[in-house]
């Protein structure tokens, strides 16, 4: 079927291209959505968080798929810039948009910077595996730390999040909140698909398949990861921050290893690499959840059903979902515009 | 002064001794081979020169710098390049942009997130192609070449960059003899601006291309010289021809 769709041409590069196709139908779809689905407001509720999770998932596709940065630790920052915009809330009583969202990538960005100097940055080049159970950690220990201090809600979080305002308008569950998601993610889409096919978005890919090969090319190759990691971090920080407005509450649960893992399954499950790929697994998942959860017969045993199903797509297609549809030429793509293309 | 020293370079792996007290000096323009049994400290050698792994004693210079200790991304800046012996090309690249991402390694962070040489590298690109007969395959994945393909895309890179001096650990490994006699003209023109530092098994290959010979043996040179010299040479009869 790939062969088929894809209909590529070797020389020209010149093909159907079945990526820009998935992008406007998935725009077009998130459009539309609030609307057909308005009379169902759990719906409405459940589409902006599946929006919100998408850009989770774009950080982490910007670290591994990208990049070749095995975070298992996105929640993390997802899950500080939470607890800091509802602790701003709380004890400042300052919830404004152009104040509140900035300081969200900021914390994102920063902790991010900070976790990977120290993983990233050391004399010898960290393996995989080094960083992966790095952030890993990191993201296991913030959730034990918030869950032992009274401070910040221990156990049982911060609820009754103060609204996020533009103004004097509030911004509450239903259409405008879906909006202003829909919006953001559509920014966070398009600059990460400008970095992706840049020519700092070869670099990034070759430094994925052979970080060595790359170093020997004169690239600093480590200070690149960083740089990635940390705007990564921002994205999930800024993510995390319109979770917490959303949910009107935070919790540990929100920056553990449970939640970190789950963004990797998005993109596993979707097709790592492509951007566009994460949030289809996003979407796919969640809807997958909610529908399982409501059927009377498997109520109790929807997880079982839903990990064999993510356990299926990644032992047998590694591509995720968009790989049936998308050639692996196209996957790759070409970075930066082609002048023999007279692109 | 040679364009690279190596002097009395050291290094052991353990209770092995790789390299002991190597001297080369590899002038400007030249193309030195280093050969030798297996075993004897070539590729080592190759790798201690580029900065895959430092020795425990001695120093490399390189265009009057101490090198010892730098970085694969500082020597790279100071005009050394390499070919690894393992191709080492990114298979899930285009041919294309496998020679750009050698060619735009000197670009500025905020040049690159704009893609601001994409087009003035275009020429330059597809001339390194052309040289290694790989134009027709520019849209192709590196990882569906031919092993020769690779290996001269791999070539294409490591010269992309217009370094001082090319490190290749066995060029033509794997290739059929055409493939090897092409690879041989397709090095020559490369004499104008750059020296090169080869290690090769295939002794015509080396003997056609080369003018300057190193001859190793269990970590030492056993003689230097050019390739009528080594030719001659008793002691290079005596041990490298009686186990090659």
């Amino acid at each position: 079927m790939t062969a088929i769709l894809s209909l590529q041409t070797r020389r020209s590069g010149k093909a159907l291209r079945i990526l820009p196709i998935i992008e406007i139908v998935t725009l077009v779809v998130a459009i539309a959505a609030p609307f057909v689905l308005s009379s169902r407001i759990d719906l409405v509720t459940l589409a902006t968080n599946v929006l919100i999770l998408s850009m989770l998932a774009i950080s982490f596709d910007l670290c591994w798929g990208l990049s070749g940065i095995m975070s298992f630790g996105q929640a993390l920052f997802f899950g500080v810039a939470g607890y800091v915009i509802a602790l701003v809330g709380r004890d400042l009583g300052f919830s404004q948009i152009w104040g509140t969202l900035p300081l969200a990538l900021l914390s994102g960005f920063v902790l991010s910077a900070l976790l990977g100097a120290f993983l990233l940055l050391g004399r010898k080049t960290p393996t995989t595996i080094f960083v992966a159970l790095g952030t890993l950690t990191g993201s296991y220990a913030a959730e034990r730390l918030v869950s032992g201090w009274q401070y910040v809600g221990a156990g049982n979080g911060l609820s009754s999040i103060k609204l996020l305002r533009a103004g004097s308008h509030e911004f509450v569950e239903g259409m405008a909140f879906y909006f202003l998601a829909l919006a953001i993610l559509l920014l966070i889409y398009i600059a990460a698909r400008i970095l992706m096919r840049s020519q700092l978005g070869l670099v990034l890919a070759g430094m994925r398949q052979n970080e060595e090969r790359l170093a020997f090319f004169g690239y600093r190759v480590q200070l690149f990861k960083a740089l990635v990691f940390s705007v990564a971090g921002a994205i999930a920080g800024l993510a995390g921050a319109l979770y917490s407005y959303h949910q009107g509450f935070i919790g540990p649960g929100n920056m553990g290893p449970g939640l970190s893992t789950t963004a990797v399954l998005y993109c596993l499950f979707g097709g790592t690499g492509t951007l566009i790929g994460p949030i289809l697994g996003t979407i796919a998942v969640e809807v997958i959840t909610y529908a399982l959860a409501d059927i009377d017969a498997i109520k109790s045993i929807w997880p079982v059903v839903l990990g064999l199903v993510l356990l299926g797509v990644v032992m047998f297609q590694p591509k995720g979902i968009l790989g049936f549809f998308v050639s692996d030429r196209e996957r790759v793509g070409s970075y930066g515009a082609r002048p023999r293309d007279g692109a | 002064m040679a364009l690279l020293e190596v002097r009395n370079v050291g290094k052991s792996f353990g209770a092995l001794q790789a390299l002991d007290g190597i001297d080369v000096a590899v002038e400007a323009g030249s193309f030195h081979g280093l050969i030798g049994p297996n075993g004897s400290g070539k590729s080592t050698l190759l790798k201690a020169i580029a900065g895959a792994h430092f020795p425990d004693s001695g120093t490399i210079t390189f265009s009057g710098s101490d090198i010892t200790k730098a970085t694969p991304y500082e020597r790279s800046r100071a005009g050394l390049s390499l070919k690894f012996q393992i191709t080492a090309v990114l298979p899930e690249l285009s041919v294309y942009d496998n020679v750009l991402l050698a060619l735009q390694s000197d670009q500025g962070l905020w040049s690159l997130l704009w893609s601001r040489t994409r087009r003035q590298l275009d020429s330059e690109v597809m001339t390194a192609l052309e040289r290694f007969r790989l134009a027709d395959r520019a849209d192709d994945l590196a990882g569906e070449l031919s092993h020769g393909q690779q290996q001269w895309l791999e070539i294409a890179m490591a010269l992309a960059p217009r370094p001082k001096l090319l490190l290749l650990d066995e060029p033509t490994g794997g290739m059929s003899p055409e493939e090897r006699r092409v690879t041989g003209e397709l090095l020559q023109p490369i004499r104008n601006y750059c020296a090169l530092v080869i290690v090769e098994h295939d002794l015509d290959f080396i003997k056609d291309i080369c003018d300057h010979l190193t001859v190793l043996d269990q970590g030492k040179v056993l003689d230097d010289g050019t390739v009528a010299e080594i030719e001659r040479s008793a002691r290079v009869q005596e041990v490298y021809t009686s186990r090659v």
